[in-house]
């Protein structure tokens, strides 16, 4: 389909490549952002706030000025209807990116999200499809609250047609991100406030991080750990605790939450027989209970093996602080929760805190 | 009237800069929206709601739940995140809620306590109560399609609600004109068949008085009555600083509001010896209410898994097991 947008301002080119370069996350969505911008004139962007002095914390950043307010603009508060607008304009050979500063707002936007936009290539046998991203955070701690830190990605998991990543380091967000824009399905992009401040090698050039493939970021015998969007890092920390009493957990980032890379669990599980999932959302009909059946379904008959899964605690997101920590999951107690399975028993261990493998300080207002 | 409208507006702006003080010590890990500069909406339609009125706000809700007869102990021990706060800790600063004096809840979602204030007053009309609703909500609420939905359903069902946009000009860090194709709300408003009109948020006295007018129609069954009052923030969108650094906004474009301070003007309007004695028992007020927050306990870990269902408590804990 010609490009409605071909004569669209020139965009700069993709920065030569280099090294190994360190960057953050919101850096890495930025210039996956600006290099498929580029790439295709088709790709516009828009959301509440990404043409405003904080640019969505510094992810949309100069994109106004360097592809010009035709492609990059900030939208009315209508979620609805802008997810609605961005569906007609997927139709019609456009990539929209529609971003939101928190997941809680996609609430008003599922009749579209779901009722159309994950529909619509099925539906109509084929003839169309959307090609959209939507870029949702999930809000976290300095009293976020109930209706500002919900993780909702399993709503979206649970309707076939759209597809669902949520990376966790800056080189996934990039890869991932670029992939989402190039996918012809609607992507949720599901970003995690406090990996924002997360830092990691990201290539310059542009690359994808294709719908499918998850990644064992710790290898191990012990036990298998996945953490889901920010619980990686949780994880990934728990792992280290893990490690002063002798416990080697394999800790396995999925990435793309569907498509599912359910294999590399499996496979991990079938030598460990411990599988300990980790999500930033309430376990109930969640993430973490679906990749669990999915372990099962595989793997009964095959290898007996333990698992549990943690989550948000089956309650609203509390303000206090000391409710409030309460109510996520963190290293200490997925490690004491790993350590319980490896164990077959309640230990009653938790770790002292060590001072390295704390929680990202996060100051407010915000 | 004149020294009840003083000490209502003084009373918001004061915990209000004592909480931006207070922000710095960490102490309130919650996020703030402040109404400093906006107080006189709040204060000018609440003083002439009885206690049985009832108002539904949004996350910028400190004034419009002191205006109603908040209790400002629990608000500010809500803000530190204590037990004794107006939702237990639960809520933070967005939430804040006091049934007793009608404020019936604030939403960090935009637009979304429109509808609930709508329904409210079908309730209140099925009772056969005189009893009416005001509905606060800033000019970006306006873009929602929550906005248009209960409008037409409220003026179709001729319902006791006051609605009063808030128009501070922005939303967020985005002006009124960027995001919206006609200024007018007011026009939106009589589009779906209600009288509306368009008042100096900063002018207490004119804003009393047309919402005494829109609430008497409305006790008398004329359905849904629609107040645009124009305001202006002076601090930032959340937080307790000025933003004119982020360039959105120039620091010229608050001056005339600030020169035209409701608390000040209507403070003006008073004997020094009244003025001075509201001043007093408002600082005490005030000082009374960060003692309490900060001597107040918090909330004890259970806390965290009550209230999800009106069951006991214990009983769903034990049924979780
Ligand atoms: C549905 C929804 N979309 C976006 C947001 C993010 N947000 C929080 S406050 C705000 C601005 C609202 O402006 P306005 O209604 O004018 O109220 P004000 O903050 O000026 O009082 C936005 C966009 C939100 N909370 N809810």
């Amino acid at each position: 389909m010609s490009s409605p947008l071909a004569s669209a301002k020139a965009a700069p080119r993709p920065a030569p490549k280099m090294g190994e370069r360190t960057r953050t996350f919101v850096e890495a969505v930025r210039e996956a952002t600006e290099l498929e911008m580029a790439r295709d004139p088709n790709v516009v962007l828009f959301g509440l706030d990404v043409d405003d002095p904080k640019a969505i914390q510094g992810t949309t950043l100069g994109l106004p000025e360097a592809f010009g307010a035709e492609r990059v603009f900030g939208t009315p508060l209508s979620e609805d209807a802008m997810t609605g607008a961005a569906i007609g304009m997927a139709l019609a050979g456009l990539r929209p990116i529609h971003v939101h500063i928190r997941m809680d707002f996609l609430l008003l936007a599922v009749n579209q999200l779901l009722n159309v936009a994950a529909k619509s290539r099925y539906m109509y046998g084929g003839r169309v499809n959307v090609p959209m991203v939507v870029r949702a955070m999930i809000g976290k701690s300095w009293g976020q609250g109930a209706q500002h830190s919900q993780g909702l990605h399993s709503f979206f998991m649970h309707v076939p047609g759209i597809k669902v990543v949520a990376p966790s380091t800056p080189y996934d967000a990039k890869g991932c991100l670029a992939a989402a824009v190039r996918d012809d399905d609607p992507v949720l992009y599901v970003e995690h406030r406090l990996l924002h401040f997360q830092k990691g090698p990201v290539p310059a050039e542009a690359y994808t991080v294709a719908p499918g493939k998850a990644r064992i970021a710790v290898a191990g015998d012990d036990v298998t750990v996945v953490g889901i969007s920010y619980m990686q890092v949780e994880a990934l920390r728990a792992a280290k605790y893990l490690e002063d009493v002798g416990v080697r957990a394999e800790v396995i980032d999925p990435i793309w939450l569907n498509p599912l890379d359910i294999d590399t669990i499996t496979d991990s599980v079938r030598r460990t027989g411990r599988l300990l999932v980790v999500d930033t959302g309430w376990t109930n009909c969640g993430a973490a209970a679906e990749i669990a059946a999915q372990v099962a379904e595989r793997l009964q008959g095959v290898r007996d093996f333990r698992f549990k899964r943690m989550g948000f605690a089956p309650t609203t997101c509390p303000t206090t602080p000391g409710l409030e920590n309460l109510f996520y999951p963190n290293a200490r107690t997925i490690a004491a929760a790993a350590r319980d399975l490896v164990e077959g028993r309640a230990c009653g261990w938790l770790p002292a805190e060590r001072a390295d493998l704390q929680s990202i300080e996060f100051k407010g207002p915000f | 009237m004149h020294a009840g409208l003083f000490r209502s507006l003084y009373r918001i702006r004061r915990v209000e800069e004592e909480v931006a003080r207070v922000y710095a010590s960490d102490k309130i890990k919650s996020p703030v929206h402040l109404s400093i500069g906006q107080e006189a909406v709040s204060v000018g339609v609440c003083d002439v709601l009885r206690t049985d009125d009832v108002v539904f706000g949004t996350y910028r809700g400190h004034a419009l739940y002191l205006a109603k007869g908040g209790d400002m102990s629990a608000m500010v021990a809500e803000l530190y995140g204590k037990v004794t706060g107006c939702t237990r800790g639960k809520g933070g600063s967005m939430h804040l809620i006091d049934t007793e004096c009608g404020v019936m809840g604030t939403s960090a979602v935009v637009g979304t306590t429109i509808a609930n204030a709508a329904g409210y007053a079908y309730a209140l009309k099925v009772r056969r109560s005189d009893a009416v609703v005001a509905s606060f909500f800033g000019d970006g609420a306006t873009e929602e399609g929550v906005f248009a939905e209960t409008l037409n359903f409220a003026v179709l069902k001729r319902l006791p609600v006051l609605f009063v946009c808030e128009n501070n000009g922005y939303a967020i860090h985005t002006a009124q004109a960027k995001r919206q194709g006609l200024a007018d709300i007011c026009a939106r408003a009589r589009a779906y068949g209600m009288p509306a009109e368009r008042l100096d948020g900063n002018d207490v006295l004119t804003l009393r008085a047309r919402a005494e007018a829109a609430v008497a129609r409305m006790r008398a069954g004329a359905g849904p009555q629609f107040i645009e009052a124009t305001t202006y923030r002076w601090r930032e969108h959340v937080g307790p600083g000025a933003d004119y650094h982020l360039g959105y906004r120039a620091q010229a474009e608050c001056e005339p509001w600030q020169a035209n301070d409701s608390v000040r003007v209507i403070g003006e309007l008073l004997a020094p010896e009244v003025r001075s004695m509201i001043v007093a028992a408002v600082e005490r007020e005030v000082a009374e209410a960060f003692a309490y927050a900060e001597t107040s306990p918090f909330p004890h870990p259970s806390e965290l898994m009550t209230d999800i269902f009106t069951e006991d408590a214990d009983e769903l804990a034990a049924c979780q097991r």
